[in-house]
């Protein structure tokens, strides 16, 4: 049963192997570095993304299904993509968190190694063939999302919020494990191809019983209202260098989440589990449009939006095709780059001792610092789902899933949502561009390199928009 | 002419994007990159015209290429009798719009300049996209320039009207875009010529044609979802309101045209009478609502609906025409008259709101009440306004009357009752237009500010004098115009009135 393990065959895993070393590598180093050369970790780690991305090219490359580690490591083309993804999306969350953290006195080595044990716990997730494995990486990356949210430790705000996501998280986590407990017992394997082999239709009381928990433990993860409660509060205490993170990479890590286990492994039960999502999909994208019309607070609002935008997510596993979770996996990505950019300006719309969090604080930003206005308002236009700006194929592409199955009601409701939904996008905008500035505002961060990739950020919401072809392909021919 | 729709979608809107580079420091050099691109947009749409067949239906300068093939959707560009006079309606009118902001707009004018630019070339996508997503595309996207114009450059209450305006839009549209996508999964593709030729059932077409109703309504727009247009009108800088009024408004008819219609003719044929019934409160209601009006850019606005109401009658009354004379002689002079009455209808209301932005360029009020006596010391404006008046109220010679009057015709085919509520357009639209020309134009003097006034320079001049000629050609001699619809319009009524349902 056991293979021998040949450098070949753990090839695909090079990322995990490699982040574990380079970790403990940064970790040391930060201790050496002592206070004074702080930014010597931030850079290292930069550098270690860059490397590891090279390495994940030229060793992690696969193009065809395989499965290692005794059957708890699918090695495929999605898990590759999804974590290149991951590596250029933490590299843009350190880049523009740099100056954030070194003006507010918070530039510490943890904060780094959190974010890479973190995106260690992302790749086990993206790569995860058994519960076993789904649970670890579940863990590792909760527990350092936990850490980083409570890492500026003079902060109360922060330290609340981040032991109400602690024990929320926790009780999650149960809900999830528990469910795993009761597959487990019914099917015999913690194998997810081995559970998709063996579960059926009709399915047994027993089987829905567990999948009921399985479904909280991912809804929670991803934010589904009823399961969202953690999440504003989150967003909001956290400092946004942290927002940007947990707002950004582990989406990707939740999305395979949903794929590896539910549309994959439980795809016995798809009849049950897409209507349990359905439910969850119109509660979501109901409270987290309409909760966010209420908001002041700029960071809360776009937490009610990542509600709204988890709504649509999870739509298109509503559609229980492969059609369907193309369409997640392509919202997914949009979403991810777009939440880049809105918190990337976020960052730098604040300086040292003024967090521009309210959203009276961005009255008349276009005279302040119009390149910034410019940049957050077609961040805003594509999450409303306007054209030529790639939220709008997004959506397109969820619509189309729903069709394609017969969703009528599910299509209307999540249209009328999203008209919800533009209207806190364009006050954003009106605030921006129409109101007059506010009383004196300090003047925002002005960096160039930063600002360099923030453009880059925005251009390529533009020209996806544009010219969505590529990768609405590439998220094609990943799932298929 | 290969490529030339695609010259004058991304012109004007290079020329944009270039314009806002250039920024406000270099504004003098804006305005005449400005006017230099509408005008050679104006010039560059004309071999349109000139070198359009008028022997066929099928769609002319035809454009492919490939855009998302996974969607089999196209960048496909093409016009036909409908969507020609439209595409040239919209150059021509760009070029008064930027005229007349030449140095009126001072907040941030090369912006403004851009925006028009922007907007002018999306609006001609639009109306040249034969495939739905790329029709989608640029029917979204005009939102975001149109929202800016009027939220940046409008009046005291803009920030209320521009969300109204755009959510209002929206709301529409998105459900469009579900009708489309449905379509799409049943066709195969997103080609417009497609979804004609896909068979629907009743329930199907139904739903569609109420997704469509809803997007195109809202835009025409139609009663009772007319109300953001007083708002956006009122708020919007003149050039936003000409191109709402003479552009905008005309998306609309033209999606029931190239949309409604076609795709779900047996849906419009059952729920034809409920449009015919909204277009009538339109026509004589929203009549009475114009002549209680004290603020001019609200009374033309108005007046807007009314005249947009034929439109829509002319569109939808096909069907009782068909079912009286039992036969399709005639039975396309109904939607001659929609067609004629929206490009006179762009040309009469964007003079009007110029005259307008005339008035308000020198005293800073759109209250009826402030003016009086104006022809006392603008007399040649006094010409122009009078003249765009009475074209408002239809008065033959202009082009206002050959719409109406082909409309109120062909109401007469389709049923007495139709045709006598139209008719009491004839005189309501008298009497709002007149009554507002009597109070602003004549009398004596009203105060000081009026005693002040100068009359039209040659700037103001240029842009009233061509939209009058306009006017007045299209009034006397339509006969070019209607012979370029003729056969599409005759195509569009043989699908109209064919059955989908499959059998």
């Amino acid at each position: 049963m056991f293979e021998t393990m040949t450098w070949h065959s753990i090839a695909p895993a090079v990322g995990e192997i490699y982040l574990v070393a380079a970790i403990c590598v940064i970790l040391m180093v930060d201790v050496f570095a002592g206070e004074k050369r702080r930014g010597l970790t931030s850079t290292l780690t930069l550098i270690a993304l860059v490397l590891g991305a090279a390495l994940q090219i030229k060793f992690g490359h696969v193009t065809t299904h395989g499965v290692i580690f005794d059957g708890t490591y699918v090695a495929d083309e999605l898990g590759f993509f999804l974590k290149l993804a991951a590596y250029l999306i933490v590299a843009c969350v350190l880049l523009y968190s740099r100056s954030y953290l070194e003006d507010r006195g918070i530039l510490r080595g943890e904060y780094y190694v959190l974010v890479l044990t973190a995106l260690l716990g992302i790749f086990v997730l993206i790569s995860a063939n058994s519960l076993l494995t789904v649970y670890i990486g579940v863990e590792l990356l909760a527990l350092s999302v936990y850490a980083m949210v409570a890492f500026d430790r003079d902060s109360a705000v922060a330290a609340e919020s981040a032991m109400k996501y602690f024990v929320l998280g926790a009780i999650a986590s149960g809900a999830l494990l528990y469910g795993m407990s009761m597959i487990y017992g019914l099917t015999g394997t913690l194998n997810l191809e081995e559970i998709a082999v063996r579960l059926h239709s009709p399915s047994s009381l027993g089987v829905i019983f567990g999948l009921v928990f399985l479904v909280v433990g991912v809804a929670f993860k991803l934010g589904a209202v009823p399961f969202h409660m953690w999440l504003p509060d989150v967003y909001q205490g956290a400092p946004t260098s942290v927002t940007l993170f947990i707002g950004t990479a582990p989406k990707i890590a939740y999305f395979a989440l949903t794929l590896r286990l539910l549309a994959h492994g439980l795809a016995g039960t798809v009849a049950e589990w897409s209507q349990m999502l359905g439910a969850l999909a119109v509660l979501t994208l109901v409270v987290g449009n309409v909760v966010a019309l209420a908001q002041t607070n700029l960071k809360r609002m776009l937490a009610y939006s990542t509600i709204s935008n988890v709504g649509f997510i999870v739509l298109g596993f509503v559609a229980g095709t492969p059609s369907g979770y193309t369409a997640a996996l392509y919202y997914t990505l949009v979403y991810v780059l777009v939440a880049l950019g809105s918190f990337g300006v976020i960052l730098m719309a604040g300086r040292k001792g003024f967090e521009a969090e309210e959203l009276s604080d961005y009255r008349g930003l276009y005279k302040r610092d119009p390149f910034l206005a410019l940049i957050m308002m077609m961040l805003m236009f594509s999450t409303a789902g306007v054209p030529p700006f790639v939220g709008f194929w997004a959506k397109l592409r969820i619509f189309q899933a729903l069709w394609e199955t017969g969703h009528l009601w599910l299509v209307i409701i999540s249209a009328a949502m999203s008209v919800v939904g533009a209207f806190y996008y364009l006050r954003v905008i009106k605030l921006m561009y129409f109101d007059p500035p506010a009383a004196e505002l300090p003047p925002t961060t002005r960096r160039g390199g930063v600002r360099a990739v923030l453009a880059i950020n925005a251009a390529a919401v533009l020209v996806l928009g544009i010219a969505p072809s590529w990768l609405l392909d590439l998220c094609s021919s990943l799932i298929h | 002419m290969q490529g030339l729709l695609s010259t004058l979608i991304w012109l004007p809107i290079a020329a944009g994007v270039l314009a806002l580079i250039l920024g406000d420091s270099k504004v003098s050099a804006v305005r005449w990159l400005a006017l230099g691109a509408s005008l050679l947009t104006l010039i560059l749409s004309l071999p349109l015209w000139t070198g359009f067949h008028t022997d066929t239906a099928s769609m002319q300068f035809v454009e492919k290429l490939e855009w998302i093939p996974r969607f089999k959707a196209f960048y496909a560009l093409g016009v036909d009798g409908i969507s020609m006079p439209l595409v040239v309606l919209t150059a021509f009118m760009t070029v008064p719009v930027i005229i007349a902001a030449w140095t009126v707009i001072e907040n941030r004018p090369s912006q403004y300049f851009a925006a028009f630019l922007i907007m002018e070339g999306l609006m001609i996508g639009v109306f040249s996209a034969t495939d739905a997503l790329l029709f989608y595309f640029f029917w979204e996207a005009m939102l975001i320039p149109m929202f800016l114009i009027i939220g940046i450059w409008g009046g005291p209450r803009r920030v209320y009207a521009t969300i109204k305006f755009f959510l209002y839009t929206f709301l529409g549209s998105v459900f469009m875009l579900a009708a489309l996508i449905y379509m799409y999964v049943k066709a195969g593709d997103y080609s417009i010529a497609s979804f004609h030729a896909l068979p629907l059932t009743l329930g199907e077409q139904r739903w569609i044609f109420v997704a469509f109703f809803l997007a195109f309504a809202v835009k025409v727009p139609m009663w009772p979802v007319h109300t953001w247009l007083p708002d956006a009108h009122v708020e919007a800088p003149t050039g936003g309101s000409v191109i709402l009024a003479a552009i905008m408004l005309k998306m609309g008819g033209y999606g029931f045209l190239r949309f409604s219609l076609p795709i779900a003719p047996d849906a419009s044929r059952s729920l034809g009478i409920f449009v015919i019934a909204l277009s009538l409160i339109a026509v004589v209601y929203i009549g009475f609502v114009a002549l209680v009006q004290q603020d001019m850019k609200k009374l033309i606005a108005y007046s807007s609906i009314a005249h947009m109401g034929f439109v829509t009658l002319g569109a939808f009354i096909v069907y009782d025409i068909v079912k009286n004379t039992a036969g399709l002689q005639g039975a396309g002079m109904g939607m001659d008259g929609a067609m004629v009455q929206m490009i006179s209808h762009g040309l009469v209301s964007g003079a009007l709101f110029l005259c307008v932005g005339v008035l308000y360029d020198r005293v800073h009020s759109r209250q009826i009440s402030d003016y009086g006596g104006v022809i006392n010391k603008m007399p040649i404006f006094a010409a122009f306004m009078v003249l765009f008046a009475l074209a408002n109220t239809g008065l033959p010679g202009t082009s206002g009357f050959v719409g109406e009057f082909l409309v109120i015709i062909a109401s007469f085919k389709a049923s007495f009752w139709y045709a006598l509520l139209a008719a009491v357009t004839l005189i309501l639209g008298a009497a709002y237009t007149l009554w507002l020309v009597k109070r602003v134009v004549f009398g004596p003097v009203a105060n000081d500010k009026v005693a002040h006034l100068t009359d039209v320079n040659g700037r103001e001049f240029v842009v009233l004098g061509a939209l009058a000629i306009a006017v007045i050609l299209l009034g006397v001699w339509p006969q070019p115009l209607l012979k370029v619809m003729e056969p599409t319009i005759h195509h569009l009524v043989d699908q109209a009135v064919a059955t989908k349902i499959p059998l």
